[in-house]
């Protein structure tokens, strides 16, 4: 027969096969056993992101599978560790939460299940349709996720808005997408490249249709001006899914971003990189500005992660390998320093209750000392102080601007850091100098102080680990360009 | 050939008239009834040129899903359609020079329509040849082979729409009395019926 009615090549992609069979498994598991306690199938799930871990890394070389929709190499196995770690982390910090307020859902770790095999495929798309198909599912489990709390007026208002908004930006990448297709005859990565590479390859519809893309992708990433969603989402949804949108799917959106607009659309470098200069930079600035008017630490959160995104979107516009690279170190030390934060937000009780304004921070050094210093080095590793996590992927990202030239870019950079360096050590100044109203709650679960005690280590001694980091996102950069 | 031409020509003639006939009717019922009779004679042409897979498919989702649909909303709904339909004549002129407009850009796209060199080559590889296969044979082949891999993610995403509607409407409430087969089989005629001598003026 012919190659048409051929068995596709899928040893490339069983750990998604895992995690889709796993998912699977679970929601049986859940339905079956009818009870709502969250610890059970939430340990099956972290157990599943393990395995397909395991699967991911076992793997080495630059493969595609189902006749090209998909391929693995070193760049999308670093995407998908972080992206793995960051839902493993999310399940763990929700179990808590999830117990006191007594909205278990079995549910619950089955969509995040989902969520992250969307991300996967995200990062492993070879393919317009396939990119497509990976982002809607990894879209489709979280607007379920931020509104799952569906007797909170504000959890359902934070999923229908990240709905409507997402939908909104899913068309306009379809309609990017459909120009592509349109002026360049095919979908695949590969085949747009060559189109590309052609003499007179580009004409005006196709960078209209890429200019469409990556709206709908920058809306992923929530950056200017393109994050209106994210400080409501971000305050509305419950707080450990907060967590979860604030790591796993940043990183597997911007992973996508580069690997799209470095691959395919390579050779079209001019067209795009001026729409990623205008871009990070407004999401530098107003990442850093918006932010210090914040009492909401959740809204502060969202407004720093808009900033972060800026900061990762300068090493993707330096378009070279360095800035590739540099991508990939800021998002390594950027899920850790997230992942911390948002489980000592979720330790913050008064009386049983959350909190989550800035001023209920105040005292923190005296009633939890060492929570008070975790968050001292998550604040200090964001602002960008050496030699913490965040200050290596801030130096990598600037110096991959600086050889590309954009000067300007990577002043600007410098310069919006250190107003961002402004409410991060406001916060510090609340919990360090401020008195105390009333104390947070003393007991704060075992399994929110193994992630905090975790992060700040990783966060602190980053400096130890940075060369075999940095050797992985070097090969990383290498694999998505080296063709 | 002959007896083609005549089928296209009865089914195309059906087809525009009771097209006519669904923006023409008084009664809603009725324009939905000829809706469907449009969708028949679009599957009878489809047929004809040989896109058997289309028809059925037509005939299914159509028919049997979309113009049920529609039937459902027209008799559930209390829309006065009369009162819907006032000033047709008036607007006519507007709606005219709109489908002119329309018309003219179709026409315009059909005159100016040209495809890059190579892209025939980049499209055609995924196409069997027609004469070869069935198109429903081909486009099974395509989609559960080739595209296995989109086609399996579609499934998971209308999955996780399943999982996500369940778990953002379904309420298992305390106290609702659910009919239990087994135990209505179960009852005898001596736990529910009692024989009581009733006196006269006295009641129960």
């Amino acid at each position: 027969m012919n190659a048409v009615t051929s068995l596709p090549e899928m040893a490339p992609a069983t750990a998604e096969i895992f995690l889709a069979v796993a998912g699977i498994a679970l929601l049986m598991f859940g339905v079956f056993r009818g009870s709502n306690s969250l610890r059970t199938p939430g340990w099956l799930a972290v157990l599943a992101f393990l395995v397909a871990g395991i699967l991911v890394v076992a793997r080495t070389g630059t493969d595609d599978a189902f006749f090209g929709l998909f391929i693995t190499d070193a760049f999308a196995r670093f995407a998908k560790v972080l992206i793995l770690l960051g839902s493993a982390f999310s399940i763990v910090l929700s179990f808590g939460y999830f117990e006191r307020e007594r909205k278990g859902r079995f549910e619950y770790p089955v969509l995040i299940v989902f969520a992250t095999l969307g991300m996967l495929m995200m990062v492993s798309a070879n393919d317009l349709i396939a990119l497509y198909m990976g982002l809607e599912m990894q879209s489709l489990a979280l607007y379920v996720l931020a509104s799952i709390r569906r007797d909170s007026l504000r959890s359902t208002e934070a999923g229908l808005k990240y709905f409507v908004l997402g939908a909104l930006s899913s068309g306009m990448l379809l309609y990017g997408c459909s120009l592509i297709y349109g002026f360049a005859g095919t979908t695949s990565f590969a085949g747009l490249a060559s189109v590309f590479s052609a003499e007179g390859g580009t004409s005006v519809g196709l960078v209209v249709g890429l200019v469409f893309l990556i709206c709908g992708l920058a809306f992923k990433i929530s950056a200017v001006p393109f994050h209106m969603w994210t400080p409501d989402v971000y305050e509305g949804a419950p707080t450990p899914v907060t967590a979860l949108f604030a790591v796993a799917p940043k990183v597997a959106a911007l992973a996508l971003f580069v690997r799209v607009l470095s691959g395919p659309f390579g050779d079209l470098l001019d067209s795009w990189q001026q729409i990623l200069v205008f871009v990070s930079i407004a999401s530098m600035v107003l990442g850093a500005f918006a932010a210090m008017v914040q009492t909401n630490i959740k809204r502060l959160m969202a407004y720093s992660s808009i900033g972060h995104m800026g900061y990762a979107l300068v090493g993707l516009a330096a378009g070279n390998e360095a800035g590739i690279t540099g991508v990939m170190i800021y998002l390594s030390s950027y899920i850790f320093m997230n992942i911390g934060t948002f489980a000592i937000i979720l330790g913050m009780r008064r009386d049983g209750r959350l909190v989550e304004n800035l001023s209920d921070l105040s005292g923190l050094s005296k009633s939890h000392p060492m929570m008070a210093f975790a968050l001292m080095v998550f604040m200090f590793s964001m602002a960008g102080i050496p030699p913490l996590a965040g200050f290596f992927g801030k130096w990598y990202v600037f110096m991959a601007a600086v050889q590309a030239g954009l000067f300007g870019l990577a002043v600007v950079g410098v310069l919006a850091s250190v107003v961002g360096a402004f409410y991060y050590l406001r916060i510090i100044k609340i919990m360090y100098f401020d008195e105390a109203t009333q104390p947070l709650d003393a007991r704060v679960g075992g399994d929110l102080r193994a992630i905090i005690f975790g992060s700040a280590v990783i966060t602190l001694l980053f400096l130890i680990a940075i060369s075999p980091i940095y050797d992985k996102a070097q090969q990383a950069a290498i694999s998505l360009l080296g063709a | 050939m002959v007896v083609q031409a005549l089928v296209f020509y009865l089914f195309a003639a059906v087809a525009v008239a009771s097209g006519a006939m669904v923006i023409t009717s008084r009664n809603p019922v009725h324009s939905v009834l000829f809706l469907i009779l449009a969708f028949f004679n679009a599957a009878g042409l489809f047929v004809l040129m040989g896109a058997e897979f289309l028809a059925m498919i037509l005939v299914v989702v159509y028919v049997g899903a979309v113009a049920v649909l529609f039937l459902f909303v027209v008799m559930m709904l209390d829309i006065n359609f009369v009162e819907l339909r006032q000033g047709f004549i008036r607007y006519v002129p507007v709606g005219a020079a709109i489908g002119l407009v329309l018309l003219a850009e179709l026409l315009l796209i059909t005159g100016a329509w040209t495809v890059a060199p190579g892209i025939p080559n980049a499209m055609g590889a995924v196409i069997p040849p027609a004469a070869d296969v069935t198109n429903t044979h081909a486009l099974g082949g395509l989609l559960y082979t080739r595209y296995v891999y989109l086609f399996q993610a579609a499934g998971l995403i209308l999955l996780i729409a399943m999982i996500g509607a369940i778990v953002l409407t379904l309420r298992s409430r305390e106290g609702v009395r659910r009919q239990s087969i087994l135990v209505q089989n179960a009852r005898r005629r001596e736990d529910a019926v009692e024989v009581m001598k009733v006196t006269r003026g006295g009641g129960v």
